[in-house]
């Protein structure tokens, strides 16, 4: 088979995963979207094994084939991935969305730690620069390593099975720039003069990083973590790209890293601080929160029947779900609600923070499953100036997406964080299962504003409770 | 403990202190609760509804030996001497004006808790007898104006022609006015409304009134929930403002009132006169001197030009069963504040703002007026505003930015100019695949964020390609075999998963 065969079918891949991404940006075309990049990498994936399993020119030069038991090997690795990937994306619940996620990322990071292995042990192809290639493959396997610890961590963060409060060891910040140092020294003295011990050595300490780095982070920084989690796949697979001097990895880990690193930059904004900062980890557990003891008045409670009787009552409502509405399971029972409403003539409408969830348009996916239909769900700047209009806001599991305090008091940790206006409404109805704080551990003026109800319990119950009330 | 409800003795009055519902509250405290012989009749609560709610019907010398007596209108002389030593007596005071009332009350050696003390802060807010007995008063207002007024608030077209909707005006936009303007919007008049804060415009507009300002360079904002008086450029342009206003409504409804204060003027009698005739005001301040001018206390008088002038004083007596509720649960919210053993022993926190303020006699000793309190609700001074200032960027010099981008322009061409040709290549495709990436994503709809993640994980699970080649060799070290293969594996899970994932995801999205 001819490389430029396989070339050409690269081409076509990266224009592909191109058209892949760039039909995600709408609804109408998202599923063509994910085709593309189902074809593209089905092109990637035929002209790859045909070019390993049959004897390939270039040029005037043949390279031969690879051993024959090979497409066996290599049929059976992918059946057996494949069969374990489909069932874990068939099984997922969509709550369960961000584990899945994050754990998918760590596959590619310990994959691209295998392919820069790899290469260290394959004979160089003839005309490339030995210390040009260690220093590529070097660099792959570092960012493969910190996104595979990085993602294994943030996969147990976000499924329960690790504590999500930020990890703080004393001095934590030197800890990664000294890991970072030794690490660059490492590169270059691998360039100049490589063994083994050295890439093995840059291997654990880039895993101890991966591992450092992102258990110092909290839970409500995840959006943020996991698609950074994401560009790094992408760049390792860059970096394996270049190791490799193929094309097709460089533009596709080119693709998945920027995009990575755009959503990561999107969440920041939404949540006005600056990505080093989320990185630096520690947010609100540093016990220094300014919310001095303050006389916040009052907080009003209210029972089910009595925000049904509101809301059958009321022309529009808005509903602002958070973390809690996932935590809760509840949004079946409101998608329930949503539609009963609609069905009595309401104007119900979602308005959704950037940073709800864990996962960036978590919340999205959360109410598609529950068929809710995506037109009426808003994102916060579609909707803030609406409140104004609006009867009956419901909060369901939001807190901090939701604070006042972000606008009106200069002193609060989460002050400039653009929120949801909806004490602007008329009635606020908030559940919530205590007076507890939120993430950011601010305590939030809201709950004791006069138009605020606080409806206590747990966030699904509460809800059915209104639904039979209705 | 033994709660005593009297019934009132003013004789236009019609409410009571308690009504079957929170006698039921109040029991449940723990207290005995007395109720005298037909004290809800005029409220429409009969006695045998209290003694379902466990409350015992007694006779008036009874219900004032209690150890609490609960009722609305300041005491007259033979009630307070009915009280024994030592009682608590809760109800409406007025202390500001009521100077005698007091000395007598202390004599008496009593706690006199006033309903109309209250101060004015949210944790208060379920006791203030004063916003809720305004919010009937203003609902109440726009009937009786609607009762005397000649014609629809709404407007319609009918086969007899077309009714223009009427226009009313609210003055003072505290609870009753509030509550004016919804009833007046409910019903389908034109309302415009106006009051001395400016910050207050939204929640007039909230109700369904357009907001007057009065164009003047001054603001005023309130420290303690009420309003004041206001300066002479102030007044001067206000009362442009009525005239304008006076001319072109149908009904106007003032509600303005200073605490210990005469009410203001508002309308002069040059306003009155401006009016067509057949226009009615409701002066809800005519008890205190009125902001009508010609207007009488509980009275109805009619002008030359036959305007009506309403001086009701007694409005919310005038909706009994509503106003018994509410003021009743006042009162049941105050004792629960009062009970924190919820054992029938009432214990009063002198160091709590709320049980202070409200506190004009204290066993014997006049305790009026409280310190005063700051109320937190308020903006601090308005020319200072606390606009949330996010952390400003600092206006960088553009040239810096220039410089920045050159030097690091410089390396990069200086890295090029060393590094060997076949990296260029590669490079460049990767600096544009990283752009064409950060243009592609920069469209997508935030709703897509998370199928947009697991479609890129799928596609950077590409990196198989990379564990591919490793067994394109004929001598393939068994290491090398084994780890490709290990990443094949991992790789396709990516793949796979990744996609149909992906696929699940964007089925679930509908449209309505």
């Amino acid at each position: 088979m001819s490389i430029t065969l396989i070339s050409g079918s690269y081409i076509l891949a990266g224009l592909c995963f191109i058209l892949a991404l760039a039909g995600l940006s709408k609804h109408e075309t998202a599923k063509r979207g994910n085709l593309f990049g189902m074809i593209g990498m089905g092109l990637a994936l035929i002209f790859t094994i045909l070019g390993t399993v049959l004897a390939t020119q270039s040029g005037s030069t043949t390279i031969p084939a690879g051993p024959s038991w090979a497409i066996a090997a290599i049929l059976i690795a992918m059946v057996v991935g494949a069969g374990i990937g489909i069932f874990m994306a068939v099984r997922v619940e969509m709550t369960g969305m961000p584990q899945l996620i994050a754990l998918l990322h760590s596959f590619v990071g310990l994959t691209a730690v295998l392919v820069g292995w790899n290469a260290y042990f394959e004979p160089v192809s003839a005309g490339d620069s030995l210390a040009l290639h260690h220093g590529e493959l070097f660099v792959g396997v570092f960012i493969g390593a910190v996104t595979f610890t990085g993602s294994i961590i943030a996969y147990l963060k976000l499924s329960g099975k690790m504590k999500s409060k930020p990890l703080m060891l004393p001095h934590h910040n030197l800890i990664n720039l000294a890991a970072l140092v030794v690490i660059i020294g490492l590169t270059v003295w691998f360039v100049l003069d490589p063994h083994l011990w050295q890439l093995i050595v840059m291997t654990i300490v880039s895993l101890a990083l991966g591992l450092h780095l992102v258990a110092s982070i909290g839970g409500g920084d995840m959006p943020v973590v996991v698609s950074m989690l994401n560009s790094y796949s992408g760049w390792a697979a860059a970096a394996a790209g270049f190791t490799l001097n193929n094309d097709l990895l460089i533009i596709t880990g080119a693709l998945v890293g920027s995009s990575g690193a755009y959503l990561s930059f999107i969440m920041c904004r939404a949540m006005n601080r600056s990505f080093i900062s989320v990185i630096a980890g520690g947010f609100g557990s540093d016990g220094a929160v300014t919310g001095e003891e303050k006389d916040y008045g009052e907080f009003h409670e209210t029972s089910a029947p009595d925000v049904a009787s509101m809301l059958k009552n009321a022309g529009s409502v808005v509903i602002t779900p958070g973390y809690g509405m996932a935590v809760a399971q509840a949004q079946n029972a409101v998608a329930d609600l949503t539609s009963k409403l609609r069905a009595m003539g309401v104007e119900v409408r979602f308005g959704i923070h950037p940073v709800a969830g864990r996962l960036p348009g978590h919340m999205n996916v959360l109410l598609a499953e529950a068929k809710v239909p995506y037109d009426i769900v808003l994102e916060m700047d579609e909707i803030n100036d609406d409140f104004v209009n609006t009867d009956v806001v419901l909060v369901i599991g939001a807190n901090d997406t939701v604070n006042p305090a972000a606008m009106e008091d200069p002193s609060s940790p989460i002050a400039g964080m653009p929120v949801l206006e909806v004490w602007n409404a008329n009635t606020v109805v908030v559940f919530k299962r205590s007076m507890n704080t939120g993430y950011a551990g601010v305590q939030n003026p809201l709950f004791f504003k006069d138009n605020t109800l606080m409806l206590f319990g747990d966030a699904k119950e509460r809800v059915e409770d209104i639904i039979k009330a209705l | 403990m033994r709660i005593g409800i009297p019934m009132e003795s003013a004789p236009a009055e019609t409410r009571v202190a308690a009504t079957p519902k929170t006698v039921a509250q109040l029991v449940k405290l723990g207290y005995d609760v007395l109720v005298e012989e037909g004290a809800g009749a005029k409220a429409a609560y009969p006695d045998s509804e209290y003694v379902q709610q466990g409350a015992q019907i007694v006779g008036r010398a009874v219900v004032w030996s209690a150890d609490v007596v609960c009722k609305i209108n300041p005491p007259i002389d033979a009630e307070v001497d009915a009280m024994s030593e030592g009682a608590t007596l809760i109800g409406l005071i007025d202390a500001p004006r009521a100077n005698d009332l007091l000395h007598k009350l202390a004599q008496r050696r009593l706690t006199v808790l006033a309903m109309d003390s209250v101060p004015r802060i949210s944790r208060a807010q379920s006791m203030d007898v004063l916003s809720s007995m305004a919010n009937i008063g203003g609902y109440r207002a726009v009937i009786e104006a609607a009762h005397e007024f000649g014609s629809f608030f709404t407007g319609q077209v009918t086969a007899a022609g077309k009714v223009p909707p009427a226009r009313v005006f609210v003055s003072g936009a505290g609870v009753a006015g509030l509550a004016a303007i919804g009833t007046a919007h409910a019903l389908g008049a034109v309302v415009h409304a106006t009051d001395i804060r400016p910050e207050v415009a939204e929640q007039v507009e909230s109700m369904g009134a357009d907001f007057v300002g009065v164009k003047v360079e001054e603001q005023q904002a309130s420290s303690d929930g009420y309003a004041k008086e206001a300066s002479a450029a102030y007044a001067q342009a206000a009362e442009a403002m009525y005239a304008e206003q006076a001319k072109v409504s149908d009904i106007i409804i003032t509600t303005a009132l200073i605490p210990g204060r005469p009410a203001p003027r508002l309308i002069t009698e040059e306003m009155v006169a401006s009016m067509k005739p057949g226009s009615v005001i409701v002066d809800m301040a005519a008890g205190a001197g009125g902001n009508v001018a010609g207007s009488v206390a509980d009275k109805m008088v009619v002008t030359a030009n036959g305007v009506k002038i309403l001086g009701y004083t007694d409005l919310p007596a005038r909706l009994p069963t509503q106003a018994s509720q509410l003021y009743g649960t006042n009162v049941v919210n105050l004792m629960k504040l009062i009970t924190p053993g919820k054992d029938g022993v009432m214990v009063l926190d002198m160091n709590d703002v709320v049980q202070r303020g409200m506190t004009v006699v204290s066993q014997g000793e006049i305790t009026w007026p409280p310190p005063p309190i700051q109320v937190s609700a308020a903006p601090s001074a308005p020319g200072a505003k606390v606009e949330a200032p996010v952390k400003e960027a600092k206006p960088r010099n553009p040239m810096v930015n220039w410089i920045a981008m050159g030097v690091c322009a410089l390396i990069l061409l200086a890295l090029f100019w060393v590094s060997p040709g076949g990296l260029l290549g590669h490079f460049m495709v990767f600096m544009l695949s990283v752009v064409i990436g950060y243009y592609v994503i920069g469209n997508v709809n935030h709703a897509l964020h998370t199928p947009l993640m697991s479609v890129t994980n799928a596609i950077s699970g590409i990196i198989i390609v990379g564990a591919l080649v490793g067994l394109h060799s004929v001598s393939v070290s068994a290491l090398v075999a084994v780890l490709s293969v290990i990443g094949i594996l991992l790789a396709s899970i990516n793949i796979f998963g990744g996609f149909t994932v992906t696929q699940r995801m964007l089925a679930m999205f509908r449209k309505a």
